[in-house]
């Protein structure tokens, strides 16, 4: 979930009211927002560095505020104000359009070569005209770039965004990708030219950008993006040329969005996230004007070329208008209010609507940011946070239903409790493990195991999932070792083992596995624990129609103590006294038996 | 026990006096060491009301070691200060004495002697008074006559100070008759014995009393994991409000059971392998129901039913690779599947079970942890009906303060976390996660238009945690697991009114 990091004061200024902290946290609450932490830049130093380092820090309240993960268009302070100020109906929804130049010029244009093909197909650029920045907004500039980078851009790999000073440079621009070698620019905060090989390796130290270079360091071509003077804009997702950047007296700005492939991202994400930026900017900019906001919108033109496209291709900024009856959104919520109130509801989430006039249908309109509105159902949902989730009557459902528990869910509970009883402790142990504790340790092939491999474990503990409780049990007993003996565990729980037979070529496997550590190995106290089980599962000891034991070999125990459980003639499991190799594998130093069965033959 | 006869001598002596006697006392008339006699009225006490006591404690001054030698033989100054005859002493000589050194330095500031440096054959030790007067030893002899209330404190701690006197504590006894005095001891019996029971001897005899203050000796026995005795008790919830058990004992899911059924597009961050653990053997799932995963494909891709779709380009490699779960409602979803394949009746399900997260482990967070899950499946089911379940169900864990806040999340709208009001910290704290599950969801797999499914989850090591004061995760879950803790775990019933909060968090 994406933090938004506001300043207390600025944000109450912009919200033309001041709240307490618990006031705040209602109002985010209703909305949909959570004030996860009160502090301040000076709290964050010391916690993180040392009060020493906190000295002379900023001791400003800020509140960090959590965003749900759908809801890009709050994620600076600006957005947040304004959805805030729709919510509680003090401000109207913003409508956008796109305009044509001011001077009655040509618009601007970026052209997509082919070769960005293999690397980073797609752009879409936009010019936003006549800006004022002041420290504060610049920094809000800079830090809402910097939250979609990390969010919905996935810190670069889908998108990323550059800015550039318009005046600095001149259209047409041109968005092309060149071999490493060829591409030589200052790039941002350097005193001279590189080659691209160059900065990659330059890069390779910087705290911030080396997390960004994988994203294109093994491509045969590099994309970058020239003005019509050959003036290098950015290599992106890496890093801006130096000439181009903005500033605190920047009047008009070029931003662009370069995206990677369409599997990974729609195209209309990468138009959403300009938008969002535009959008998000404007009120950056305009911070103080805010309710006249629509005459102060200069998207000069938006622009999306696919590959392979000679003409621009102009993309309007989309409103889209839904119907729906306010029947529909009663019944979801479970409320009853008139089709007038819940226009009026909706109204205030940033989606205007109004009746239609035809029965008690409503016309919604979705505006271009709130791409996550796809459905009635989002609309709907909409209405009721208006409404207020805890303004809604709590009813039962009338379903009536019979409860089944799962056979073997229940045949494992009735034998935890018998176990027990019999004198043996449960453990819970872990269903991921290394290879090394199902096979190494244990004395076996790991290719004969039958187990599932995990493709990227972070680390040896998440190699494979369990093929046996053995291990889990074995460790529990070596964290355990200042106990008094004898120790007793028993554990019922799911295996894994790879099964051609099923969709996902593998299957669980329900097992019950105990352990007897003790200063003797003794083997009769786990054989009378087999034989209570059978009691309590009402196999008689029998050759043919009951169970029995017989000599086995088993590399996990030691030779000659092992035997093979079978149940009406098929092979249950095993048990006997491990081998010492298994025993100090595991940094045991004891004997110790063990009993390892499944149990799904008993349902 | 003290010998029966010493005891017999204490209570004839206690007979005859009125009011009661000082255990000193008893030990000066019997001739006796104080630690015998208090060793005595022990064994008296434990005989039942005989005698009834009281502690006192007083305390006096005593003579150290070395007090006594002094008091003896007096000061190590005036032992010096007689050592020294008319003519002197040279200092070496002086100092070999017991008493030099200490004695030398005490008399030189006393002025009784001097020292003259410069004399021939040596540093010599002279008399510079005629007689003098002991006050040291004077002191410590009015101590040891008992008379030590004759000096000042000061001069008290000042010996104190030189380790010559030290104050005691004596802890004794102010004994008188109990209310079943007699002079004569009878032995106590410690147990009931078939042989008194046969004969009954035992109406004669007198027992020992039990120590009811010590702890009984521990039952011989195994025990329930407490993450597990929770789970049963989770489980027993959901049966008791008619919830169905789904078989969820299939860690290993398909992308498209986990994700794709849902609704999740193949692009949402989840996916990605720095979240969810993807399997490389078997690395792809084979089957699957071929209609529905058309029907699946288009409300990604172009969407539907009354959806917009993601407008992506849906991929099947994606859908097939196979992961460990990340949530049991891979096992949901595959549940309503196969619900709508038949003719529709209202269900309500329920699961507990193990799912899997390549997420950055710390002190809550490890790499599985166990879901709790319950979806109930009905026409025309409202967001209201959602709030009256979860009340139910929260109130039947002692959870009765619920409040809802609208969350995000890729298969469900509404969506809404669900928080509870937790009495010890005094604020609202997140319980669990529950919505509706989206159209694009349900009507791909063939679901009537106007049924609705609601459903919530939770983790089951949470409320646990908070359940038994556990901070660090891996000492509930795992092998490091410290066995004790096991042992002595309390049940889980619904917890007392004054912790309902608390221990359901």
């Amino acid at each position: 979930m994406p933090t938004v990091s506001v300043k207390r004061d600025l944000l109450f200024e912009a919200l033309g009211q001041k709240y307490t902290d618990e006031e705040f946290d209602e109002l985010c609450f209703e909305f949909g927002l959570e004030l996860d932490e009160i502090t301040s830049e000076k709290d964050i130093i010391s916690r993180e560095q040392g009060d020493e380092k906190a000295e002379g820090a900023s001791d400003v309240v800020l509140y960090k505020i959590d965003v749900p993960a759908n809801r890009y268009d709050l994620l600076c302070l600006e957005g947040l104000v304004r959805g805030l100020q729709v919510f509680k109906e003090k401000l109207e929804a913003p409508r956008y359009k796109r305009v044509s130049p001011a001077d009655g010029g040509e618009p601007q244009r970026l052209v997509i070569t082919d070769e960005t093909a293999s690397v980073r197909p797609h752009a879409v650029a936009a010019v936003l005209h006549d800006v004022t920045f002041t420290q504060e907004r610049y920094e809000s500039f800079i830090e809402l770039q910097e939250k979609l980078h990390q969010n919905i851009c996935r810190k670069r790999t889908l998108v990323a965004i550059g800015t550039h000073d318009l005046d600095t440079i001149s259209g047409p621009f041109t968005y092309t990708a060149k071999p490493p070698g060829d591409i030589r620019f200052k790039p941002l905060n350097q005193s001279k030219e590189y080659t691209a090989t160059e900065l990659m390796s330059l890069y390779k130290t910087d705290g911030h950008l080396r997390h960004y270079l994988h994203i294109i360091e093994n491509e045969p071509l590099y994309p970058i993006i020239y003005d019509s003077n050959g003036i290098v804009l950015s290599m992106p997702p890496i890093i801006n040329g130096d000439h181009r950047k903005i500033s605190l007296n920047t009047k008009n700005i070029f931003i662009e969005c370069t995206a990677t492939d369409l599997t990974k991202v729609n195209r209309f994400t990468v138009i959403l996230i300009l938008l969002l930026f535009c959008n998000n900017t404007i009120y950056t900019l305009q911070f103080k004007r805010l309710e006249s906001v629509r005459f102060f919108i200069f998207l000069k033109k938006l622009i999306l070329f696919q590959k392979g496209c000679i003409k621009s291709q102009v993309t309007e900024l989309a409103y889209r208008t839904e119907t729906l009856s306010g029947d529909f959104i009663n019944k979801r919520v479970g409320i009853n209010e008139s089709a007038e109130s819940i226009a009026q509801l909706l109204t205030r989430m940033c989606l205007r609507s109004e009746v239609s006039g035809e029965g008690d249908l409503i016309q919604v309109e979705i505006p271009p940011t709130r791409a996550d509105v796809i459905h009635a159902c989002d609309i709907m949902e909409d209405a009721a946070i208006a409404y207020g989730f805890n303004n809604i009557v709590r009813s039962t459902p009338r379903t009536y239903t019979v409860a089944n528990q799962l056979p073997l869910n229940k045949l494992t509970e009735l034998l935890r409790q018998d176990l027990a009883a019999a004198g043996f402790t449960e453990a819970l142990t872990f269903a991921l493990c290394s290879e090394e504790d199902i096979a190494d340790k244990l004395r076996k092939n790991i290719a004969e195991t039958r187990a599932v491999h995990i493709s990227n474990p972070k680390t040896a503990e998440f190699q494979v999932a369990r093929t046996c409780l053995l291990p889990g049990l074995l460790k529990t007993l070596a964290a355990n070792r200042k106990m008094p003996l004898p120790l007793k565990l028993f554990e019922i729980s799911d295996v894994v083992l790879k099964d051609e037979t099923k969709d996902v070529g593998a299957r669980n496997n329900r097992r019950l596995c105990a352990v007897y550590y003790n200063k003797s190995p003794g083997f009769e106290v786990i054989h009378g624990l087999l034989d209570r089980v059978m009691q309590l599962l009402d196999v008689k000891p029998d050759r043919n129609q009951g169970y029995h034991i017989q000599a086995a070999e088993d590399s996990t125990f030691f030779p000659g103590r092992c035997a093979e459980i079978f149940s009406c003639g098929k092979s249950i499991g095993h048990l006997g006294v491990l081998h010492p190799d298994v025993i100090s594998r595991f940094e045991l130093t004891m004997p110790c038996s063990a009993i390892d069965i499944d149990i799904e033959p008993f349902l | 026990m003290a010998d029966t006869g010493l005891l017999e001598s204490l209570l004839r002596l206690l007979e005859k006096v009125d009011g009661g006697t000082d255990s000193q006392d008893v030990a000066a008339d019997l001739g006796v060491d104080h630690q015998v006699i208090v060793g005595a009225v022990k064994s008296l006490q434990a005989l039942g009301e005989v005698i009834s006591t009281e502690q006192k404690s007083s305390k006096h001054w005593e003579l150290t070691g070395e007090g006594r030698e002094i008091a003896e033989q007096g000061s190590h100054e005036a032992r010096v200060f007689n050592a020294i005859p008319d003519e002197g002493l040279p200092q070496n000589e002086l100092m070999k004495m017991p008493s030099g050194k200490v004695g030398f330095s005490k008399a030189m500031s006393n002025k009784w002697i001097r020292l003259d440096k410069a004399h021939e054959g040596g540093p010599r030790v002279f008399k510079t008074v005629e007689t003098i007067e002991d006050t040291v030893r004077d002191k410590l002899q009015l101590v040891q006559k008992g008379q030590s209330a004759k000096l000042e404190d000061k001069e008290k701690n000042e010996l104190k100070k030189r380790k010559l006197l030290s104050e005691v504590t004596v802890k004794s006894y102010w004994i008188t008759k109990g209310s079943s005095f007699s002079t004569t001891i009878t032995k106590q019996e410690t147990e009931l014995t078939p042989e008194m029971i046969a004969s009954g001897s035992w109406k004669e005899k007198n027992f020992k009393p039990y120590n009811f203050e010590a702890m009984g000796v521990a039952p011989d026995c195994g025990h329930l994991h407490p993450l597990m005795k929770v789970r049963t008790q989770f489980r027993q919830i959901f049966l008791e409000m008619g919830f169905t058990e789904m078989p969820t004992n299939n860690f290993i899911e398909s992308s498209f059971w986990n994700f794709d059924s849902l609704f999740q597009p193949q692009q949402h961050p989840a996916r990605d392998q720095h979240d969810t653990f993807f399997i490389s053997d078997p690395a792809l799932a084979h089957e699957f129901p071929q209609d529905y995963m058309e029907r699946v494909k288009k409300v990604h891709s172009e969407g539907g039913y009354g959806s917009q779709g993601y407008k992506y380009d849906w991929k099947i490699e994606e859908a097939q690779k196979n992961l460990l779960r990340t949530h049991t409602t891979a096992v949901s979803a595959r549940m309503l599947y196969k619900l709508a394949q038949q003719k529709f009746t209202p269900v309500k399900y329920f699961s507990i079970d193990r799912v899997f997260r390549n997420e950055t482990l710390d002190a809550t967070h490890l790499a599985e942890f166990h879901q709790i899950e319950g979806v109930v499946a009905d026409y025309g089911l409202t967001l209201g009906n959602l709030m009256g379940v979860l009340h139910q169900f929260f109130t039947k864990l002692g959870i009765t303060k619920l409040r809802f806040k609208p969350a995000y999340n890729p298969y469900t709208e509404p969506s809404m976390e669900v928080f509870s009001y937790h009495e010890g910290l005094k604020k609202w704290v997140e319980v669990g996660n529950s919505g509706v599950f989206r159209p694009e969801m349900l009507l791909p797999m063939g679901l009537p238009e106007g049924v609705s499914v609601i459903a919530w989850g939770l983790s089951l090591e949470r409320p646990t945690m908070i359940k038994y004061g556990i901070n660090n995760i891996r000492e509930l879950v795992g092998h490091k697991v410290n066995l004790q803790m096991v042992y002595d775990s309390p049940i889980f019933q619904k917890p007392p009114k004054n912790k309902t909060e608390e221990a359901s968090n």
